[in-house]
């Protein structure tokens, strides 16, 4: 049975559960605890010991239906030691060893597994298919394209040498019966390929989302295509959700252990300076404010969704941030994340600013008019937008005063350095007034500014 | 036999729990029984008002030992959870004391002699007499066991969690001036939480992880037959199943069990015998807490009481 249990710690962590070797420690004296005979319990012990979420107990559990469906190896079968065929298919198929299994059919001299097959022990080719899959070790499968050097390394675990071999001769001397055999033999192929299926959907699943995942996140959100646009989503929503956790609850930090003097005094004034209260010297940190534009217009339409799906989170993380959409002019679009689900929020924006030409000039403009007095010293600025400006005046002094009233000017360009200044590209122009300018294409450059933009407030 | 053994403890923990006022499900108990088994800690958690704390108070009475209660908030620190120096207590000692202090340095002959009788001095002020145990220090040194109850872990600082990485793992605690005290039991420790942080991998690791969501419409009738005893049957499968019906609106908050039972004792205060669109208005205020969710549901108040009575039939 331990063998079992280690094959589904791994089951599990293709799952996406981690397990590490002292919760299967724990696992395992659980499980030695409430015994094997009953399955729920074996389950809620299992998911009490491995999982560590509500989502790790959805994924385990379903992790475990899918794991116990499978036959269990022949040790595990009682019945196993009392079946001659099942015996045979424990011993290394090379032995060839004669057995009375085949009675009086003529099937003297045949290997095991030919002799199995014809004699449609279902239980004895499964258990014979389990031991199979243990000694080419299919818990270590990772990919879809392993799917075949599985397949066929488990059939010649099996004997399928032996098997050929005796299908040469048969072919001879007995063309019905190899005929029977051919037809058992394309069963046994496809039995094998579904046992291969599943164990990649229980061992691989971790290791293929990760590398899906990977690759999407050092994609340029520009050229994403209409069908990853979904899984972009819920990967930006991840990074999200990894922010707000990081991020979400402001720290109090004393500096303990640093006694001050000036306080303590004057709190124990009444005991005559005997310090029997005691005041220790606190660290002040900033809350954090932030203002955040965001450039919705047609050049940068294929980022922007993106853009305000980060902002729609970073309105989660800090309580203080407000934010403007802006292509032609600019509106003020807190309200409207705060209140709506990212989507409907998304359409709203774009439906009423998105998709203009932008002008960075004239935004500028509506925004030291209405909004220059929600700058106050402790405020970071993130502008993200291409910086094109389709030759209009970029009003760069409106920016330069920005930056002076605010903490930080940080600026997130969707376009590669290269790009910058060329056309009608006025980065150059606003970037002597950023505190940081980076190019931010890809998920994982967005998290990372976003990332580093919270943390100094921490 | 052992296996046996398994599933009979596991309802006895059922049965237990269920003299005491809880109505525990399986998966509840299973972790009880484990946690008993293999000296685990359990952490627990789910949305307020499902019984988090209840479980520790329950497990408490039903073992006949005694629950110690450690709240967290934030900032809280060592000193108010672990232990703490008597320091005004030293300090007046040591006033009292200076006459006694003259004499016994007064015998030494250098400066040398001195330091040394002081130094034999100082430990005296720095042992188990001037130590004020706080919650956790507390249950290691129960001599019968005790049920350790960690309530809202979620709210304190990160760094506590480090804090109480010691206890869980090996029931001990180490004082720099005295060594490490070790539990006499260990007790059996529940750490409850809301979620409103993700807690660290090293705390969870070292706990068995329980989650107590709403129970199913069954089990929550047998929790409002065990808590409120005077309510007719008719009115608990239909207030029951209304609740259900209530939980499966997008609220702000969703009334969870401490809900359903308040309600049941209004209703019972009420002398209702079944619902209706009337006394379902007047006291939605009893199951939810937000105007804005009470809004919400009221348009709905007559097709739920229908659905309820209807499934009430069928059930």
């Amino acid at each position: 049975m331990r063998e079992n249990l280690h094959r589904f710690f791994r089951a599990a962590r293709g799952a996406g559960v981690h397990v590490s070797p002292a919760e299967s420690i724990d696992a395992m004296r659980a499980v030695a605890q409430v015994g094997l005979t009953d399955r729920t319990i074996l389950r809620d012990a299992l998911l009490l010991t491995l999982a560590k979420s509500q989502d790790e107990k959805l994924a385990l559990g379903d992790c475990f239906d899918l794991f116990f469906s499978q036959p269990e190896p022949p040790q595990e079968q009682p019945q196993a030691s009392k079946d001659d065929a099942s015996q045979d298919a424990d011993q290394p198929p090379s032995s060839g060893s004669a057995s009375e299994a085949g009675g009086g059919q003529p099937t003297e001299g045949l290997g095991p597994l030919a002799q199995m097959l014809l004699s449609q022990d279902r239980n004895a080719i499964q258990a014979a298919i389990a031991s199979a899959s243990g000694a080419a070790s299919l818990s270590d499968i990772r990919y879809s394209t392993q799917r075949g050097i599985f397949s066929s390394r488990i059939l010649d675990a099996m004997g399928l040498q032996r098997l050929r071999d005796d299908l040469d001769e048969l072919t001879a001397n007995n063309p019905a019966l190899a005929e029977r055999l051919r037809a058992a033999l394309d069963g046994l192929r496809e039995a094998v390929r579904d046992t291969v299926s599943q164990g990649l959907a229980l061992y691989a699943r971790e290791e293929a989302e990760n590398l899906r995942n990977e690759i999407l996140r050092n994609a340029p959100l520009a050229r994403i295509e209409r069908r990853q646009v979904a899984e972009m989503r819920a990967l930006i929503r991840q990074i999200a959700r990894r922010l707000r956790e990081r991020y979400s609850k402001p720290r109090k930090r004393q500096r303990r252990g640093h006694l001050d003097v000036r306080r303590t005094l004057r709190r124990n004034a009444a005991w005559g300076g005997v310090p029997f209260l005691t005041a220790w010297k606190r660290k002040h940190r900033d809350r954090p404010k932030i203002v955040a534009l965001c450039d919705v217009s047609g050049s940068v339409a294929q980022v922007s969704d993106f853009f305000l799906l980060l902002i729609h989170s970073l309105h989660e993380v800090v309580d203080d941030v407000r934010s403007f959409a802006f292509s032609s002019h600019l509106i003020e679009v807190s309200e409207i994340l705060e209140k709506k689900s990212p989507e409907e929020a998304m359409a709203e924006i774009m439906s009423t600013v998105g998709f203009g030409s932008s002008d960075y000039g004239s935004s500028l403009v509506d925004f030291e008019r209405d909004f220059m007095s929600t700058l106050t010293p402790q405020t970071t600025v993130i502008v993200l937008g291409d910086a094109r400006s389709n030759n209009l005046d970029p009003r760069a002094d409106i920016l330069r005063r920005i930056s002076e009233r605010s903490k930080r000017l940080v600026w997130l360009n969707p376009e590669g350095r290269l790009a910058w200044g060329f056309g009608d590209s006025e980065m150059p122009r606003y970037a002597t007034f950023c505190s940081v300018v980076r190019q931010c294409a890809t998920a994982q450059q967005l998290e990372r500014a976003v990332s580093d933009i919270v943390a100094i407030y921490q | 036999m052992a296996e046996q053994k398994a599933s009979t403890s596991i309802e006895a923990v059922e049965s237990g729990l269920a003299a005491q006022g809880y109505i525990a499900s399986r998966q509840i108990a299973t972790a009880v029984y484990l946690s008993q088994q293999i000296e685990k800690p359990i952490l627990v958690e789910g949305p307020a008002g499902v019984g988090k704390t209840e479980l520790a108070k329950a497990i408490a009475a039903w073992r006949g030992k005694k629950m110690i209660r450690l709240q967290c908030y934030e900032g809280l620190d060592e000193a108010k959870a672990l232990y703490e120096w008597k320091y005004a207590k030293q300090l007046l000692y040591t006033q009292i004391l200076k006459d006694k202090l003259g004499e016994v340095l007064g015998g030494a002959q250098t400066l040398h002699a001195a330091l040394d009788q002081l130094h034999d001095f100082g430990d005296v002020f720095f042992s188990k007499e001037f130590v004020e145990p706080r919650p956790l220090l507390q249950a290691l040194e129960q001599p019968g066991g005790c049920v350790l109850l960690i309530d809202e872990i979620d709210k304190s600082d990160a760094e506590f969690e480090s804090l109480l990485l010691e206890i869980l793992s090996d029931f001990q605690v180490t004082i720099p001036e005295l060594g490490t005290v070790s539990a006499i039991t260990p007790p059996t420790v529940i750490l409850t939480s809301n979620s409103e942080r993700d807690l660290g991998d090293a705390l969870k690791r070292r706990c068995l992880h329980l989650h107590i969501g709403f129970p199913e419409q069954r089990l929550e009738e047998r929790i409002v037959e065990s808590r409120v005893p005077g309510i007719s049957q008719t009115l608990r499968r239909q207030m029951v199943g209304f609740i259900h019906e209530i939980r499966s609106l997008d609220l702000k908050k969703l009334p969870s069990v401490s809900e359903t039972i308040d309600w049941a004792r209004v209703l019972v205060l009420l002398q209702a015998s079944e619902l209706d669109t009337e006394i379902v208005k007047d006291t939605l205020n009893v199951l939810l807490k937000y105007e804005a969710d009470i809004e919400a549901a009221t348009p709905q108040v007559t097709t739920f009481i229908a659905k309820a009575a209807r499934s009430n039939v069928f059930g």
